[in-house]
């Protein structure tokens, strides 16, 4: 048995992450309460370019996956990752290089698209000098992270971790295979790919942007903090590294559901199809598996705001990895897509898997890190059902949106011609479901301001320790570490003991 | 590390799949011989189309229904796209598919159009573009734009880049010509952006048509 060496957590980083989490939560829900206002009220961008709907859409899309979803990835995964491999991260520069680049990358991102320097591919819109930082800070975390790894003195690694990893390293591949570009200057470039390979290129990108951002990472997450917060294990550890491995390898053929009934090669879009239905095994597999979790906790779900915000999440989570699926369908893609329903179908994802779920994270992480209790519990579930309301009031209108338009768009008359020739008429029959949806996005964006209030208030009566004491017994040597990784007999008795 | 390997080779397998033999294998996507590459001032309006992020309202893609053919004309061939980097196909139509619009309307529409879109299309949720009318082209990159594209594969023949300027201009007056015939007055009218958009809105999707005249 090793000695039992005394360190420290670095909770210091995991501040600065959160803080930045809900910053830019504020601002990318309030970018895309604008561009929802805009479709009701053109003339909103008061007759600017820089706050057109063209270039406040990116900019919207872009702020809240890459720097609220992003910075939420970090705070997670920065308080997790110390504790379940029992030391602190690999180094403190690295961590705030990366904390300063992320940040710096998000506010060139905030100047140059409203500027409208964009490669116009969806979620990768930043033009190459931004292209190259973001490259070198992913690479910073890299190191960081499996620096931490190496330095490690928990022999085992938690299915967490494995997200983490296949995280990093996929994220890091499909932004540079989407990013191949020639400048022509320093605020444009040509990729090299032009036309249908574009398109696959850039939806294999795009897809596993939702997979391994918005997604792989998050159950990461939510392998760590549910069970932290319902103070129960994980409902099947085996479950979990199956679901794994089957999600990571089938999402990456995925992409192209996004060009059904395209110009792209039909072999294409069927493996696509195919690849994307059975997507809903693996999904279904995490999201079962976090709400088993809960089995022998659901009379603490009622009480605890953390609970009943992460059960929404993993519920959307479902709801969302089912309607993947369905969307995928040739058939019914034929009537979904290019409409608003795609619209609410991600907006179940990122309100609320990814909002749902930070938020449940931010009520827990917070009073620990500054050793107090959550301010006000009524706040708090006042901002769920506020959350709740506005999800649905976001979603259900635009899938009567999407629904009505793309039925109008085929609708012929007895004689044989468009019943609605003019494109207008089937734009003006939603505008009430745009108000809707307006107002849903109203909702949640209040919800989360009371939420921010309440954090700050929480934070304001705590008192913050920047390095937490911890102890652990130094690690063994690395040739019983993966014997014991590999030995299957132990996995499923192995609990998050972090 | 295992865990870093083994997760590189799940998720490289789908990719490679796909990807390699559509770049690799030339009969995926047939050529079409009408197809042409843009010209400099049809490239200008094309990147200014990127910059308003055009593309977050248009698709550019007829898909192959009888409810897209009817409305928009011939559906979309992969052929059609060889020279657009970026695609701009969209994945969302708040507004109409652009992929037929060519010689939809006169030149003069689309002006009026960007001045005030409901003037053209009463309703419609567009924000006006005043700038595309009152800014000049800058066109201090476009020789490097051709050197680029030329370097990727589009054929402009060689010292294309010298003439590019010179090209676009003769195009510009045309275009300018056609709108001042239909009554809008600007003496800097073949200089603006607008005309660049103008002519890139009025090629587009035209390379397969049967050549009806524009206006």
């Amino acid at each position: 048995m090793a000695q039992v060496e005394t360190f420290y957590y670095d909770n210091a980083i995991v501040r600065k992450f959160t803080y930045a989490t809900m910053l830019w939560s504020v601002v990318g829900m309030l970018v895309g309460l604008i561009a929802a206002f805009q479709l009701i009220m053109p003339d909103l961008n008061l007759g600017i370019p820089y706050t057109t709907f063209g270039r406040i859409r990116p900019l919207h899309t872009n702020a809240a996956i890459f720097a609220f979803v992003g910075n939420g990835i970090f705070m997670g995964v920065y308080y997790s990752l110390q504790r379940l491999l029992k030391t602190r991260m690999f180094s403190n520069t690295l961590s705030n290089i990366h904390f300063w680049g992320w940040q710096l990358i998000i506010v060139l991102a905030a100047v140059t698209l409203p500027l409208g320097i964009t490669s116009s591919k969806e979620y990768a819109e930043l033009e190459w000098p931004i292209d190259i930082a973001i490259a070198l800070v992913w690479v910073v975390f890299g190191i960081n992270m499996f620096g931490t790894i190496i330095k490690r003195r928990e022999n085992h690694m938690y299915v967490a971790i494995w997200f983490y990893i296949a995280t990093w390293i996929t994220v890091t591949v499909l932004h540079i295979g989407n990013n191949i570009e020639i400048p022509v200057s320093a605020t444009k470039s040509y990729g090299i790919f032009a036309g249908v390979q574009d398109a696959l290129v850039q939806w294999w990108y795009g897809h596993n942007a939702v997979a391994f951002f918005l997604t792989t990472p998050y159950l990461g997450l939510m392998y760590y903090f549910l069970p932290k917060a319902a103070n129960r294990p994980v409902y099947s550890y085996r479950l979990s590294i199956i679901h794994f491995w089957a999600l990571i390898f089938i999402y990456i053929w995925a992409g192209p559901h996004h060009l059904l009934y395209t110009s792209l090669p039909d072999w294409a879009q069927s493996l696509g199809s195919v690849f994307s239905i059975m997507l809903i095994a693996p999904s279904w597999g995490g999201m079962l598996n976090g709400l088993l979790t809960l089995r022998g906790a659901w009379d603490r779900v009622r009480q605890d705001p953390v609970l009943k915000f992460m059960v929404v999440a993993i519920t959307a989570y479902g709801m969302a990895t089912f309607e993947g699926p369905m969307l995928s369908i040739k058939s019914v893609n034929a009537i979904s897509h290019f409409t608003d329903w795609t619209i609410g179908h991600v907006h179940i994802g990122t309100l609320g898997w990814n909002g749902f779920l930070t938020f449940g994270i931010l009520y827990w992480l917070i009073p620990r890190l500054f050793n107090t209790n959550l301010y006000s519990l009524k706040l708090a579930n006042a901002h769920f059902w506020i959350g709740t309301l506005g999800i649905a009031f976001y979603a259900i209108p635009l899938y009567w949106a999407g629904w009505a338009q793309s039925l109008m768009w085929k609708e012929f008359t007895p004689d044989g011609f468009l019943k609605y020739g003019n494109f207008l008429e089937t734009v003006t029959q939603i505008m009430p479901m745009y108000y809707i949806r307006a107002l849903g996005g109203t909702l949640f964006f209040a919800g989360t301001l009371v939420m921010i209030y309440n954090l700050i208030k929480t934070i304001k009566q705590g008192a913050f320790i920047g390095d937490e004491a911890a102890e652990a017994p130094a690690q063994v040597a690395t040739a019983d570490v993966h014997k014991e990784n590999i030995g299957t007999a132990g996995l499923s008795a192995v609990r998050c003991k972090c | 590390m295992q865990m870093l390997i083994l997760s590189a080779i799940a998720i490289l397998i789908g990719g490679i799949i796909e990807i390699t033999p559509m770049v690799m294998i030339e009969s995926n996507i047939p050529k079409i011989a009408s197809v042409k590459p843009y010209t400099p001032l049809e490239l200008h309006g094309r990147d200014l189309y990127i910059r308003e992020g055009c593309v977050g309202c248009h698709s550019q893609m007829v898909r192959p229904f009888r409810s897209e053919t009817e409305r928009y004309g011939e559906y979309s061939k992969s052929g059609e796209y060889i020279y657009d980097r970026p695609f701009l196909w969209g994945s969302k139509r708040t507004g109409p598919d652009l992929h037929r619009e060519g010689g939809k309307y006169p030149d003069s529409w689309h002006y009026n159009h960007m001045v005030d879109p409901q003037s053209m299309s009463p309703g419609s949720i567009m924000p006006p573009y005043p700038w595309m009318l009152r800014d000049e082209m800058d066109l201090g990159t476009l020789p490097r734009k051709i050197k680029v594209l030329r370097s990727l594969g589009t054929p402009y023949p060689a010292g294309f880049e010298d003439r590019a300027v010179a090209d676009l201009k003769e195009q510009a007056a045309g275009i300018a010509a056609r709108l001042r015939a239909d009554g809008i007055e600007d003496e800097k009218l073949e200089k603006r952006d607008i005309i660049a958009l103008i002519a890139y809105l009025q090629r587009l999707g035209t390379d397969i048509k049967p050549k009806a005249a524009t206006n």
